[in-house]
């Protein structure tokens, strides 16, 4: 069949900036959706596996008695530190799994079992008895740890930065705040847990490795298995197709995957693994505790004149990991003295790495509750004072701000919320047993952006093919993408089909930094806009196989530009104390953002609120505890780890403002997946003290720490 | 949000051929029992749980394992019309028993209206806990219909007079059982409230 194509159609409305239904949305809602632990029909020889915990916090194996797993029915393999298959070299220990005798923390994988049914693999796991060497461990962070030092680098970025003389400019100001905030180990838990298929096809040098993972980068995760099992990325396929949330938690590969292709290598099986939900805390990642210092030092008209931030937190033993919580201070106020410091502590505790908006989450709630103590020793308004020391360029780097909204969101959060109506006074709303307060706090999140690869083909029987090995964790990265391809082809975008979540589509990088639309984005709209020109210049039919552009956007993503490229927002919480119980329950929450063109309003006015409703976990309900006693994390289900549900969830509003930014990608897009978390946690620490009058340092704001403040 | 089955009413059948040669206790049973109005005929693991065997035996992944605890409510289906966390029901129980998943919730290609209002309202974004929230959702309102209060239902309110009304304070309390990491509540409480309007 062959169809002439009007090679300049009356180009449809745009796609970009309309509220576009997720493209997967009824996958999801009829349950088809396929995720990492069910994908296709499993095959009927596929075997399970359950991996073997360490029970103790520091030491080594000594012995691994498998007598009584492998005489269970059902066994086929138990893999032990002595006995699975040597892996090659990887960037990432924490990959290294069943590779020596070593326990670096509590949770680290032991042994593995693998067996005929999910029920035999459990069984056989839990018949496994392993003899430890155990040596004394150390999980308790404190800020004065002996073993405390200075990473060369935070997140990337120097761990230290100091302009001025900060500590003199805080002696000589006549208004100080000097305070110390804690943040605790945070869980990402996903709704899904990490899982993994895998299976080997053919032997020797024919052999291929094919997983399904649970990743927020099949890429990345293929370039580790290639290394780890000494393979050519060519014979490995990687396919992350639909994920049930991350977090940062799938970020890199994590052990799981390793696991799961071993076990089908030593058995010969295809063999799926899905962590147990009580495995998490300790093998896929938290957001380490931090201890916060920040001094302000101020004229009497607010003006700041000395600002430090100085971090402390915990790494393990196994790699430095360091949360990078100082440095959305170099970016926030202007000030002419200025110290942003960070300290980790190697302890015996499991690995920690990103949770959203690492950094940016526990350093803003602790500089944005600062700024609230600052305006109450001022007597000023707190919106007020951070007008007051709003920068001209940013501090750190003395660059021009590519564009900077956040006077604007403050200025509209304010108006939204009825702000100007607040009686500043804190503990003067009571109604019976109620305390009723409101606060606000700013947001920031860095713009990144990283290079990536995609392919447009125009297919012969008219609509379009995208392929870009995105991952979509929840974002609507499908839609997204279809929409940037719509507009760049100047078509509509149900002629439009996009293809994500394989190592066998164009490379990309991972869902991660609040990165993907850009990224992916922008190697989409490349292709496509090339993909135009040829077909302008096209003339009959197209041919059978279409007509095909690919894009690599290796230079000019990977461009520096002399700009600070910041998204910003403003959040607003109102929040009533129960004087009786001490439970804090927020009533109203609204996030205000300036994240440059907002391209989907549907998907993002979701992520924003998400972003804020894990602002709230974290403010009022999640902490993990490193056991002193027993190491490891004491948290370790969902019944003890408390994430909101919904009843803790009230009224909660997303908006946003115009921005119009030339300078960061051919959307004008800024990422939008983290900042919602950034500001929730210290507007409604803020709320709680002008509830209370009294200022809580220490999260989450639990009832046994609130209810005896309040006596 | 838990069913009540006597357990004797629902075991299913030992299998003879799969006791021990030493005489042990079998470890396996038959039962049959209904999925999305279908037959299932199934010899079982006694310690299979009905997720298990939905989503390993049957292909039914529809319902998820996200805590294998009944913490989390991803693996919410319908038992007899009751909803209930198939991750806390041993499969070998269900002998007779009707069971929904989220893959019989649509009639054929017509959504049913809570699924399409889950996506007019965009009530969801990763997907996984989405089935457990829909099957729930739906167990709730055949409760709320029959006059169930809940813990934010007015105490003074006689019980089994008439259906209570779904207010979004009492949907937020009977759907708190279905953890969203995502952070969809809002949406997801706009989604119901567009069904029961």
């Amino acid at each position: 069949m062959h169809s002439t194509r009007a090679r300049v159609p009356a180009a449809p409305a745009p796609a970009l900036g309309v509220a576009t239904e997720r493209i997967e949305g009824r996958d999801k809602v009829t349950g088809t959706a396929r995720y990492a632990g069910e994908h296709a029909r499993t095959p009927p020889d596929c075997a399970y596996a359950w991996p073997v915990p360490a029970t103790v916090a520091r030491g080594r194996v000594t012995a691994v008695d498998t007598a009584g797993a492998l005489a269970l029915p059902g066994t086929l393999a138990v893999l032990t530190p002595g006995t699975a298959p040597r892996l090659g070299e990887s960037d990432d220990p924490t990959l290294a799994v069943l590779q020596d005798d070593a326990v670096p923390h509590r949770g680290w994988y032991v042994a593995l079992a693998v067996a005929e049914t999910l029920e035999d693999a459990r069984a056989a796991a839990q018949a496994v008895r392993v003899t430890y060497a155990t040596e004394p461990h150390d999980v308790t962070l404190t800020e004065d740890h002996p073993d405390a030092y200075r990473p060369e680098q935070a997140g990337g970025r120097p761990a230290l930065r100091e302009r001025g003389d900060a500590g003199g400019a805080f002696t000589a100001a006549p208004v100080r705040v000097d305070v110390t905030y804690r943040v605790p180990p945070l869980h990402n838990h996903p709704m899904e847990p990490h899982a993994a298929f895998a299976r080997w096809d053919g032997e020797g040098d024919g052999a291929h490795l094919t997983v399904y993972d649970s990743s927020q980068g099949a890429d990345p995760v293929r370039t580790a298995l290639a290394a780890l099992f000494r393979l050519p990325e060519d014979r490995i396929t990687v396919v992350s197709e639909h994920v049930g949330g991350g977090f940062g938690s799938k970020g890199t590969p994590r052990p799981h995957v390793v696991l799961a292709a071993m076990a089908a290598r030593h058995t010969g099986r295809p063999v799926k693994l899905a962590l147990p939900r009580g495995h998490l805390a300790a093998v896929v990642g938290h957001r380490a505790p931090t201890i916060q210092r920040v001094r302000l030092g101020a004229e009497h008209d607010g003006t700041l004149t000395s600002l430090s931030h100085e971090v402390t937190t915990h790494t393990s033993r196994v790699k430095e990991f360091v949360e990078q919580a100082g440095l959305p201070a170099r970016v926030m106020y202007a000030s002419p003295h200025s110290l942003t410091d960070h300290h980790v502590v190697p302890l015996d505790v499991p690995t920690p790495s990103w949770m959203r908006a690492p950094g940016e989450a526990p350093g803003m709630y602790a500089l944005e509750s600062a700024m609230d103590e600052l305006a109450g020793a001022l007597g000023m308004d707190p919106i007020e004072l951070r007008v007051r020391n709003e920068p001209a360029t940013e501090p750190d780097s003395g660059l021009p701000f590519s564009s900077r909204g956040l006077l604007a969101c403050l200025r509209e959060g304010a108006h939204r919320f009825g702000w100007a109506d607040r009686d500043p006074r804190p503990a003067a709303r009571r109604e019976g047993r109620w305390l009723t307060g409101t606060g606000v706090a700013a947001a920031t999140y860095p713009v990144l952006v990283s290079p990536s690869t995609a392919a447009a083909t125009a297919r012969h029987d008219g609509g379009y093919d995208i392929t870009v090995n995105a991952t979509d964790i929840g974002t609507g990265a499908r839609t997204v993408l279809a929409q940037i391809a719509a507009d760049a082809l100047g078509v509509a975008v149900g002629s439009v089909s996009i293809g994500i979540g394989s190592t066998r589509l164009p490379r990309a990088p991972l869902a991660g930094g609040s990165s993907g639309t850009a990224s992916w984005g922008w190697a989409v709209h490349r292709a496509c806009t090339r993909l135009a020109e040829r077909l302008a210049r096209h003339t009959g039919p197209l041919p059978a196989e279409g007509v095909t552009a690919v894009a690599d956007t290796a230079e000019e993503a990977g461009r520096t530009p002399p700009f600070a490229r910041h998204a910003f927002g403003a959040h607003f919480a109102e929040v009533q104390v129960d004087t009786g119980t001490g439970e804090v329950r927020v009533r109203r929450l609204l996030g205000v953002y300036a994240a440059g063109r907002i391209l989907n309003p549907r998907t993002a006015r979701s992520q924003f609120i998400g972003g804020m409703v894990m602002g709230l976990g974290m403010a009022l309900t999640e902490h993990s505890t490193a056991d002193p006693a027993f190491g490891g994390f004491a948290e370790r289900d969902l019944a003890s780890y408390h994430v909101p549900s919904n009843a803790d969830v009230p009224d909660v509003d997303a908006h946003w403002i115009d921005e119009d930014d030339p300078h960061l990608n051919p959307m004008g897009s800024k990422g939008i997946g983290e900042i919602g978390i950034v500001g929730t946690p210290a507007a409604i620490g803020n709320a709680v003290h002008h509830a209370t009058g009294v200022r809580f340092r220490e999260l989450p704001l639990t009832p046994d720490r609130v209810l005896p403040a309040l006596a | 949000m838990s069913t009540a089955h006597p357990p004797q009413d629902r075991a299913g059948t030992p299998d003879a051929g799969d006791g021990h040669p030493d005489g042990a206790a079998p470890t396996r049973s038959r039962v049959t029992f209904r999925v999305n109005g279908e037959p299932a005929d199934l010899t079982v693991d006694h310690r299979a749980t009905l997720l298990d065997v939905l989503r390993e035996d049957l292909g039914l992944t529809g319902a998820k394992k996200g805590c294998d605890h009944g913490q989390c409510g991803a693996c919410t289906v319908l038992v007899d019309g009751r909803r209930a966390n198939s991750c806390l029901l041993l499969a070998v129980a269900q002998d007779g028993a009707e069971v929904i998943t989220i893959e019989g919730l649509a009639a054929g290609d017509e959504l049913h209206p809570l699924q399409q209002a889950f996506l007019d309202r965009d009530a969801f974004q990763c997907g996984y806990c989405t089935s457990g929230q829909l099957c729930s959702a739906v167990g709730m309102f055949a409760e709320a219909a029959a006059g169930h209060p809940s813990h934010v239902t007015d105490p003074a309110r006689p019980a089994g007079r008439g259906p209570v009304e779904l207010t979004p304070a009492e949907i937020r309390e009977r759907l708190s059982g279905n953890l969203c990491r995502c952070g969809a509540y809002p949406h997801i409480v706009a989604a119901v409230e567009d069904v029961t309007r």
